[in-house]
Parts: structure tokens; sequence; C-alpha cells
């Protein structure tokens, strides 16, 4: 540090000094550094295993210094369920796309929330497959065009997109669900906020967590970065408002006494 | 001296798999094969596993490799159109190295076929099953005190080789009774430095994955996966033989299927017709040599395999022979078990 400065920012230690893999512009480096930053605020690296998704984001454990698993495509939350039921004292998170947790691992997620297994979902909705090269999702708006849509995804054809965050606040055992996004600073900085609040509700064992990253894909939407985030805030946001659907209960004790018998 | 009981295949299974230390079961009812969670869910309160019942067998073969990676010595049980289910799972398993135990009490098919015995899934478990190149050991317990035994040896070669290894068991075993001798419970204390358990400071980061990109490290991974079996080949072949030594006509059968033949090998002898009995334990790896030494003998005239299936084994049986002497096959589909007179006429049939 030269004389005269003062550090006010810099890499978490968690967060591995590499390369990464993703498109300039992609919100997975952001998400990837706000949770390393989470984690060593409260001080888990020890603690902490994730489960990484078949998507973009399926070398995660490339760039997060700690222990993690490689799901099957969808299973990531089945998979998540069982570290945590082993190891009920840990903090565990599945890191999902919306093909994986949305499209061929939606039975995988339902049922996880609905048992309020108690670990933390960190999905990235960004309304289409990113790695396979930009096609239709089940979060894909009304209209969009991708690879396999190119008309535009028709409803009467194609369904809905998935609202996931509004569908699993409606679980009686989830305790916390928000949706955020990166596109600003402020928001990033709520994004952050949203992560560090569901580490802390799962440490009090309070049921499962659930944060939607309202994001992008600059190269599927063959777009420039800058113009995915118009993008974000014209199409993205209206269809997927941003903001808090599910707290915790001040009533509600928690299920770790629960999950804890192994101990 | 163990403890003596009267039980039910499944139910013994269950038993052993907590008297061996369980810590996780993940599984989804299955008809003939649901005892195994229904017994663990009762017992559940006084022991210390975790038991979960699963939305599907896909979750269930997923929260198994959770858990294993996780470090827990952990149990699934299905049937055969469950197991087809668990396929993508244990290939994955297979590929990352994670020590579980599957047991598959095996249902008559294809499609959803029937609730009653079969041996149809002999192939599916014995060849790997799921996609790329592994295999899994296979155990084929012929008794409810096998499936006991197996339980126990599951877990020792799942922890021992860092593989799944299958039970594969059939639904009459399963829904039978007999009387069993349980083994003392043994405490398990896994030593597993591999397990994601949470990056202390004194080493790296532990990553559990099958996903190799780069060809090179693929094909790396693909060749410790077949120096792993060739030392399973080599190590842990299994095999029972009876009345061998100067039989004419070598009958190979497995699980069920050897009790009956053995009982048919018992009215060839009473009827003066030199017949012996050969029942391989391990399906995979199979008995290759010991049948080859057999069929190399002077006095053998022929080799039949008897099963529940329409020929699956046999091709195995064939292979070890290696067109040394002829081999027969006699099998009943669909879930109908032969009766030993039956299986014996059919090896008469041979000696016209």
């Amino acid at each position: 540090m030269k004389e005269g400065y003062e550090l006010i920012y810099k890499r978490p230690k968690a967060l591995v000094d590499v390369r990464m893999h993703y498109c300039p512009g992609c919100f997975h480096s952001t998400i990837h550094k706000l949770l390393m930053e989470v984690v060593e605020e409260l001080d888990i690296q020890d603690k902490t295993i994730g489960v990484c998704p078949v998507g973009c984001s399926v070398f995660a454990y490339d760039y997060l210094d700690i222990d993690m698993q490689e799901a099957a495509h969808g299973r990531a939350a089945a998979v998540a369920t069982g570290i945590k039921r082993m190891l009920p004292d840990r903090i565990v998170f599945s890191y999902q796309g919306d093909g994986d947790l949305a499209a061929i691992g939606l039975a995988e997620t339902i049922h996880a929330c609905n048992r309020g297994e108690n670990f933390t979902f960190i999905f990235i909705n960004n309304g289409i497959y990113g790695m396979t090269g930009g096609q239709m999702a089940p979060t894909t708006l009304e209209g969009q065009e991708t690879t396999t849509s190119p008309y535009g995804r028709a409803p009467d054809k194609d369904g809905m997109p998935l609202k996931m965050a509004e569908i699993v606040s409606q679980f009686e055992m989830v305790a916390y669900v928000e949706r955020v996004s990166c596109d600003t600073p402020a928001n990033t900085r709520k994004a952050k906020r949203a992560i560090r609040k569901a580490f802390e509700f799962q440490m009090k064992g309070l049921g499962t967590t659930f944060i939607e990253v309202a994001s992008n894909c600059p190269s599927g939407w063959k777009c420039t970065p800058e113009e995915s985030l118009n993008w974000l805030k014209e199409h993205m946001f209206p269809y997927y408002p941003l903001g808090v659907l599910k707290e915790p209960s001040k009533k509600k004790k928690g299920n770790a006494a629960r999950r804890t018998k192994t101990e | 001296m163990g403890e003596i009981r009267f039980m039910k295949g499944n139910e013994a299974l269950a038993e052993a798999a907590i008297r061996a230390g369980l810590q996780g079961y993940f599984g989804y009812p299955i008809t003939p094969q649901s005892e195994v969670i229904e017994y663990l869910a009762r017992e559940e309160p006084k022991h210390n596993y975790v038991l979960i019942q699963a939305e599907s067998e896909l979750a269930a073969v997923n929260m198994l490799y959770g858990s294993a990676g996780a470090g827990g010595r952990v149990m699934t049980t299905t049937s055969s159109p469950g197991f087809t289910l668990m396929q993508e799972g244990i290939s994955y398993i297979a590929c990352t190295e994670l020590p579980c135990v599957l047991v598959n009490v095996v249902r008559g098919g294809p499609g959803l076929g029937t609730i009653q015995p079969s041996q149809g899934d002999y192939f599916q478990a014995v060849k790997g099953g799921g996609h790329g190149d592994y295999n899994t050991p296979v155990l084929g317990p012929n008794s409810v005190q096998e499936m006991i035994d197996h339980v126990y040896l599951a877990f020792e070669l799942a922890d021992k080789y860092l593989t799944p290894v299958v039970i594969l068991s059939d639904g009459a075993i399963g829904q039978m009774m007999e009387k069993v001798t349980l083994p003392e419970p043994i405490p398990y204390k896994p030593n597993k430095p591999w397990a994601t358990t949470g990056k202390t400071a004194d080493r790296e980061r532990n990553i559990l994955t099958s996903l190799f990109i780069q060809s090179e490290a693929m094909e790396k991974r693909n060749l410790r996966l077949q120096e792993k079996y060739r030392k399973i080949k080599e190590n842990e072949v299994r095999y029972e033989e009876y009345q061998i030594e100067d039989a004419e006509i070598i009958v190979t059968a497995y699980g069920l299927c050897s009790r009956i033949s053995k009982k048919a090998v018992e009215l060839g002898r009473e009827a003066g017709i030199k017949m012996g009995l050969f029942r391989p334990i391990s399906l995979w790896p199979f008995p290759s040599k010991q049948i080859e030494e057999i069929a190399s003998g002077d006095q053998v005239k022929f080799f039949i395999s008897i099963e529940m299936n329409a020929g699956q084994m046999v091709e195995d049986v064939r292979l070890a022979v290696c067109g040394k002497k002829p081999v027969h096959f006699y099998g009943r589909q669909g879930g109908i078990v032969p009766t030993p007179q039956e299986v014996f006429n059919s090896i008469k049939e041979h000696l016209k």
C-alpha cells in the first residue's frame, strides 16, 4: 500500500485470482464476487459448500475458493439437499441458471422448496440458454427471439415465462425470497445484501432461501453489454419485478433442530 | 454370534444397512421393495441416519450423489423402472468416484412390466447402464441372509474402491422370509479427505465433478477408472460351486435361479446324470476365468444358463467359455419363476 492511500476495495480472498471465461458484461462474474464477499464477511469459507449447475456457470468451482460439487443438469437442488442433510451445520448453496432450475430441474427445485430444505438457491435468470448458444428458456419473455423461437416466444405454443420467485414464495417452508439485479451499483449492493440475508437465515435454520437474479446475456441477446442493461430495464424488470417476495415470519422458530440429528 | 431372526428380504437388507452404519437413505416407493424405506422410516427415531422420501428416483440418486460427496455412508433402493431413472446419477457417481450403495429389487419388464420377480435388469446392471465407459461392482444375493451380508460387503467395496456398488436382487428374495443371523453393528468412522465438508485453512478446496472439458483430462479420468476396474476384476471375483468336480453338465445361474438350479442339479444326480452348478456371486466382475477353466475340463459336455429373462448372463458365460463347449439357455420371463423340475426337463432336452 502506497503511503497516503487507503484500501477501500479489493478482491475477496475466497475469489480465485484467475481470468473468468464469462462473456464481457455478463453478471455471473459480479455475482460470484458478491457471493465470496459475503462468505468473507460472515467468515464462513471453511463451512460453505456450493453446488454448480450445468450452464454457463458450470465452471464456477474454478473461481470460488470453497468446496464444491458439480451436479448433473437440473439436479443441483437434490445434490444440495444431500449435502445439507449430511452436514446440517454447513452453509450450502446451489447456483443455477434458468434452464437448469426452471426447466429440466423444476421438480427438484419445487420439492426442495416444499420440504423447506435449509439451503440457499442462487438463481440466475437471464431468459435464455447461454452456454448452448441462445435457445429459448422457460423464462424467455413473450415475443422474445431466440435460436429456437426465431419468430418470438409464442405463448399458445411455448407457454408463458415462469416466474420462479413468485412460484416458490407460495411454499410454507420457504423462508425468504428476493429478486435482485446487478444493472446498477445500487442494485448490486442490494443483491449482495440479499445474499447475505439468505445465508444468515440459513444459519438460523429458517428454511429455504431463494435469491433470483434478473440477469443479462449480451452474447445470447445479441447486443452490447450496455444495450443489455437497457433491455433488462425495458423488458425483464416489468415482467420480473425486483424486490422482496417473502421474508421469514417473526414467529417462525426454524427447523434447524429437526435437521441436526447426526450431532 | 449374531442375533437370529425370521425376516423378510427387504427388511433384513434395511436392518443390515443400519447395522453397517447407514448415515443417509434416499428413496422413492416402488413395489416390490417399498418395505426398505418403510422399515427405515419406522426405525429412524432410534438411529442417527437421515431419511428422505424423494420426489422421484432421479432426485433420490442425486441426493445420494450429494450426500456421498459430503462424506456420508449412504444408500438407495429401488426396483427396475426406478433403476432406469437412476442411471443418469450412477454414471455421474461412477465418474466422480463417490462411494455409495444402490439396491435393485428387480421386477419384470420392459416398461411398467409386472411386480413379479425377474432378472431382466442383468445387462443394465453389469454393463454400466448409463452413458459412458464405466462399470460398477454388482452383487447377486440368493437368500435373505445374503441380502444382509451383501450390504456389508457393498459398503466395504464402495469405500475401498470409491465406486457405486449395486446389489442386484429380485422381487422374490426381497419379499420372502427366512431365518437370518444379523451381524454385530460396526462402528463407522469415515476417513474421506476428498469429501466436500468445507475448505479448512490446511488444505486446498475439494471439487467433486465428472466434467473434464479437455479431451486429454477426460481420457486421463477414463484411464484411471479402467485401472480401478482392472484391480476390482483381479481382487473381487466371487462365486460358488456345487458338485462341479465330476460334472458333465454345468448349470450356471445367479440369484434366485441359482437356488432353483441347485435343486435341479440334485434331481439330475438322483437320476444318475452328472450335473453341477456354477453360481456367480459377483456379477461384475464376472467369474470368467473360473468358467473358462471349467470349460477346459474333458468331461464337460455343455453349459446351460438358467435365468428369469430372455438370456442375458448367458452372453457372459459364452464369452468365458469361448467356444470350448456348447452353451445353452433356458429362461422364463414376465415375472414367472421356473420350477426345479422344469429346469431339469430343459436340461434333459439337450441330452437327447
